[in-house]
């Protein structure tokens, strides 16, 4: 049961949000190949480690937001908006 | 009989309260205090339960939660529990139980002749012998010869609750680190919370004969707990086993509220309650278990933990039997033998395999006059239904000989319990001094401390416990503290433990590991023989610590024999995932008060109680209590749905559709958004015009339909399949925040504010038009697919025509608190001509007439729009949209995809079952599925059976004769197009 810092409504219980899966996903245009647009629907990392995932307050605000944790610890590295860039992240220990 | 005439002086049992109690149908009495194990044990009932493949007699083992054997089947009827350890069930006043796995009782079992047939049955008999003809031939016997309780058949009558709790410093263990540790952070003033799972605080030393500060310990437990209860911020719970370490530091627990009680327990009390503990540091004073020693016959009655004899002789003053021998391979057991003999209790002999025997405890042994055989094994035991003697010889070789004796009391060393630990992400360490492992690194806000930490002398655990109680308070930023100085206790100096995992040089099929589940060192070896190597493998093979102890006696044991059977240390072995609960959870109280009507939210349209004042059978649908069909005296379900079905089409016909779904797009990108959610044009969409729509995931597939209704320039209604609203509202969320973040659009669900009424049938027109302001309903000023704002009584209103019947219908939304009104008034003014309300039913019947698409009963996950036939409708659209891509993928374009079709059954009587499938004949003359029947209903007006399926190329296909299998009947059937009623949609423009 992790503890989530919502950007907008403070620490709250994991039931409260859903995750989205891997982060920065870039979604191909039209013109892609079908191997690209397979990878886009089904490639995902599996990192042990540094695991970059969007997640929504889905009981709260419902907003969108991108976390940084560690698969292994589950500690929460970095709490960002949708549209921000990378933070610098703490080592995750892994 | 009983061999305890009374119980021994200073037993934490009141002797002036007897409690009457019966097992396995016998009266029996105990005392209160008492567990069952240790009433049983005094009432000198040997055999308990027996083994879960051979049905051997098995007698107590322990005294804690890793007992093995002594499970019992606890009361009867709606209350019983099966698999209650009787070594935790506090004795209540007209308690029954009853051995399980036995017939007709485990005292004497009929099915013990298994034991005799002990060879056939190995690790993987079932694999490997019961595959032919098939496991379903044997599985009805097998389900009877093998198993443990009974699970109820009865609706629990009891009720469990579920509660939160939050703390700065939770401490799990009242024994000596435990209490150490609380005692040590009360005064800092955090929130502390000690929980403990025995009927009372003390762990160990409710079972020990040790002193502190020269005193007996248990005096030290008591002036603690009082010091305790003077710190208002401690909180101790009891009774409460702590079964989980999840992420972020929480922890659950089961307290077992009236489980002392039995069934009489006063009714305002939950039988257990469930808790959800969320801590800032986490102690673990979860103590260690003693493991069994390996020899064969191992599991006769009468061969128990060494500590576990203490136990029942110190804390319940119960001697286990006339005459105890010890085995052991450490010093602790040598207590076992000292407290029995100073007590005036026969101890045969002490038989330790260290040649050099033990330290001080050993001097005291041989003081007390009881013969040590050091260097010595056991070679095997007797005794029918209870031990009778033990048979020993010198490791080196030499005459064996035999020692009488009714109690075998074994030690082969101790386990950290490290289970809530391992849990917690934290990782372990083989300790080569105790041979077990404890905690190493941990990645969450917890240590352990005390014999959980390795630490098993008194003092090791009252210094840890301090110590990590210190550790704990400065990482939430408190370092004045420093460990308090801890009483003084002796500690005998012992000789290091001589690991001893199984006998070797005897045969291996009588050395059991795992008492629960039947397994034997000879398993593991095959296990080995036949190439297993990973430990998780092996478990799963032989099923050694699968059983409900999950290996608390057996783990450690069985990975030392696979150890020495693949020539490999323990360490590069190591152990199988602790994973959680640690003790046995029953769903009641994980389900708590969520159950029946508590169980979801129900949601119910603001017309609700007239629908229940005209007879409305409701029914739950897309999470809504909704009308199936308004009953007629008289009338079922089906002459209801007919008779409403018939209205539609023939007269004034009013539907509650408030469920509908209606989300508001607003924005200047509002039309670029839907345009990129829908499969069809939306930018060309007229202000007052409605269109319909699909909606696709990523993968192509469909997942809503609905009306799209552009109120303005940059104001869109989507409506959503009811029950769907939310869903598709979080997607279209998704899609703003996280992937098209430039767009400046707003979404609102305001599927609840507003309640909608839709009235369909010649007349409509004219029952509205006075009703409603600022509307012309003339046939020309409003047609189909065409949105109208107006008032009605103040109020605004919404009127839509679509129509998911096929009749002409008016889709009137007005804010919810008008809804009834609303209702009311069309309802008074459609009297005189007869209107009729309809439900569900005959709306999803109707729907079949025009070939409608109900989305999720019409398709399925695999369903594109191209199966759809939208193929010509988003070849004309240019730009991109959700799930666009994946529909040019060669899987979304191949031949002989599912596709949506008519079907109907030759003989118009007979009624295709939903889910029947349309059968291909291969050239091979086997044949399979090609395709499924997704709606099937009888036509009132057509007078015959209709239906409607996805079919392998199904459009294709027009007029060919297929054979339908379904509900274990054959047919045949003609596949078509999929309007049945007025294809030219008359009937919608009238």
């Amino acid at each position: 049961m992790l503890q989530i810092d919502c950007p907008w409504c403070g620490r709250r219980d994991e039931d409260e949000f859903n995750c989205g899966g891997q982060s920065h996903i870039q979604r191909p245009g039209l013109d892609c190949s079908d191997a690209e647009w397979g990878d886009y629907l089904f490639a995902r990392i599996n990192p042990k480690g540094v695991s970059l995932e969007r997640w929504r307050h889905t009981h709260g605000c419902r907003q969108w937001f991108n976390l940084a944790r560690d698969t292994v610890s589950h500690r929460i590295l970095a709490v960002y908006g949708m549209t921000d860039p990378v933070p610098a992240l703490p080592e995750a220990r892994s | 009989m009983s061999m305890n005439k009374d119980r021994l002086p200073g037993a934490r049992v009141d002797t002036s309260s007897p409690v009457s109690f019966f097992f396995d149908g016998k009266p029996y009495r105990g005392y209160a205090g008492d567990t069952l194990a240790s009433a049983l044990l005094a009432n000198g009932v040997r055999v308990l339960g027996r083994g879960f493949k051979l049905h051997r007699p098995r007698g107590l083992m322990a005294a804690g939660k890793e007992e093995p054997n002594a499970l019992v089947q606890l009361e009867e009827g709606a209350f019983t529990e099966p698999n209650v350890r009787a070594t935790l069930q506090p004795l209540y006043q007209g308690l029954r139980a009853r051995g399980q796995n036995a017939w007709p009782s485990v005292g004497f079992d009929l099915f013990g002749i298994l034991g005799l047939f002990k060879p056939l049955f190995p690790a993987s008999f079932y694999y490997k012998t019961m595959m032919w003809p098939s496991w379903h031939w044997y599985e009805w016997a097998v389900r009877r010869l093998a198993g443990l309780g009974k699970a109820p058949r009865e609706r629990d009558p009891q009720h469990y609750h579920r509660q939160n709790l939050h703390c700065d410093l939770l401490i799990v263990g009242a024994g000596p680190a435990g209490l150490a540790a609380t005692l040590q952070a009360a005064p800092s003033g955090k929130r502390i919370v000690l929980i403990d799972e025995q009927e009372e605080p003390g762990g160990s030393l409710l079972a020990e004969r040790e002193s502190i500060d020269g005193k007996p310990a248990i005096e030290w437990v008591s002036a603690t707990l009082a010091t305790l209860a003077s710190h208002a911020n401690v909180q101790i719970l009891r009774r409460t086993t702590v079964t989980g370490y999840y992420d972020h530091d929480v922890l659950a627990a089961v307290e077992r509220v009236t489980t002392h009680m039995g069934p009489s327990a006063p009714a305002h009390l939950p039988r257990e309650r469930w808790w959800r503990i969320r801590a800032r540091q986490v102690v673990l004073a979860t103590g260690a278990m003693e493991r069994p020693l390996v020899f064969p016959c191992n599991d006769r009655p009468g061969v128990m933990l060494a500590s576990a004899v203490r136990h029942y002789l110190n804390r319940y003053g119960v001697a286990a039997g006339r005459r105890t021998a010890v085995f052991t391979c450490n010093d602790s057991a040598y207590l076992t033998a000292i407290d029995l003999a100073e007590r005036g209790f026969s101890v045969a002999a002490v038989v330790d395999t260290r040649e050099g025997g033990a330290g001080e405890l050993g001097d005291r042994v041989r003081a007390l006059g009881i013969p040590v055989h050091a260097g010595h094994r056991v070679l095997g035991t007797r005794g029918r239904k209870g031990l009778r003697s033990v048979r020993i010889a010198p490791h080196a070789g030499g005459s064996e000989s035999s020692i009488a004796c009714d109690v075998l009391a074994v030690s082969g060393g101790w386990s950290p319990v490290v289970h809530l630990f391992s849990q917690s992400g934290g990782s372990l360490r083989f300790d080569e001094t105790l041979q077990a492992f404890v905690p190493g690194m941990s990645v969450q806000q917890v240590r352990a401390a005390g014999a959980a930490a390795g630490l098993l002398d008194l003092r090791g655990a009252l210094n840890g416990g301090a110590e990590a109680a210190v550790s704990a308070l400065h990482a939430m930023g408190i370092d004045a503290a420093s460990a308090l100085a801890q009483p003084a206790v002796s500690v005998p100096a012992a000789k290091a433990l001589e690991p001893f995992w199984f006998t070797p040089g005897v045969p291996p099929e009588y050395q059991w590991l795992d008492f629960q589940y039947d397994v034997t060192v000879a398993d593991i070896a095959l296990a080995a023989r036949e190439n297993f190597v990973s430990v998780e493998h092996v478990k799963r093979y032989t099923t050694n610590g699968m059983s409900v102890d999950q290996g608390k006696t057996s783990n450690v044991n069985a990975l030392a024999v696979l150890a020495d059977r693949t020539s490999r240390a323990i360490p590069e072995v190591g152990t199988t995932r602790f994973r959680p609960p640690y003790h046995p959870v029953t769903l009641g109280t994980i389900a708590g008060r969520g159950i029946g009507d508590r169980y979801a939210p129900r949601l119910e349209s603001p017309i609700h109680e007239r629908h229940l004042e005209l007879g409305a059978e409701m029914d739950d649908y897309g999470g809504w209590q909704r009308p199936a069909c308004y009953l007629k005296p008289g009338e079922d379900e089906h002459q209801a749905t007919r008779r409403e079905m018939h209205a539609v089409r023939n007269g004034l016909a009013l539907f509650d559709g408030s469920p509908l779904g209606k989300i508001e797009v607003r924005g200047p990108d509002a039309a670029e958004f839907l345009e990129r959610v829908y499969i069809n044009s939306i930018r060309n969409l007229a202000p007052g015009r409605a269109r319909y729509g699909l909606m696709l995931n990523e993968l192509g597939i469909v997942i809503d339909d609905g009306v799209l209704v552009r109120l303005a320039d940059d104001h869109f209604l989507v409506h959503t399949t009811s029950g769907g609203a939310g869903r598709i509202f979080l997607m279209l969320e998704e899609w703003l925040q996280c992937e098209w973040t430039t767009l400046r659009v707003r979404c609102t669900n305001v599927t609840t504010q507003w309640a909608t009424v839709t009235l369909s049938g010649r007349g409509a027109r004219d029952l509205l038009a006075p009703m409603i302001q600022g509307i012309d309903f003339s046939r020309d000023a409003f047609p189909h697919m065409h949105f109208r704002t107006g008032s009605f009584g103040g109020a605004p209103v919404r009127v839509l025509r679509a129509s998911f019947t096929g009749e002409g219908s008016y889709e009137i939304s007005v804010p919810a608190n008008r809804g009834l009104a609303l209702w009311d008034a069309v309802y008074a003014a459609g009297e005189a001509r007869g209107i009729a309300a309809f439900g569900l039913e005959a709306l999803l019947m109707l729907r079949v007439e025009k070939g409608y698409l109900h989305v999720g009963a019409d398709t399925d996950g695999t369903t594109n729009p191209l199966d759809l036939g939208w193929g010509p409708v988003i070849a004309k659209k240019q730009s991109d949209f959700i799930g666009r891509r994946s529909l040019s993928q060669p899987e979304a374009v191949r031949e002989g995809r599912f596709r949506f079709c008519g079907i109907e059954p030759l003989d118009p009587s007979k009624a295709l079952p939903i889910g029947a499938h349309v059968l291909d004949s291969l050239p091979d003359g086997r044949r399979r599925s090609g395709g499924y029947v997704t709606s099937s209903c009888f036509s009132p007006t057509l007078g015959c059976w209709i239906g409607l399926g996805i079919v392998r190329d199904g459009p294709d296909r027009d007029g060919e004769t297929v054979t339908v299998a379904g509900n274990g009947i054959e047919m045949q059937a003609r596949l078509r197009g999929t309007v049945y009623l007025d294809p030219e949609g008359e009937r919608l423009h009238a």
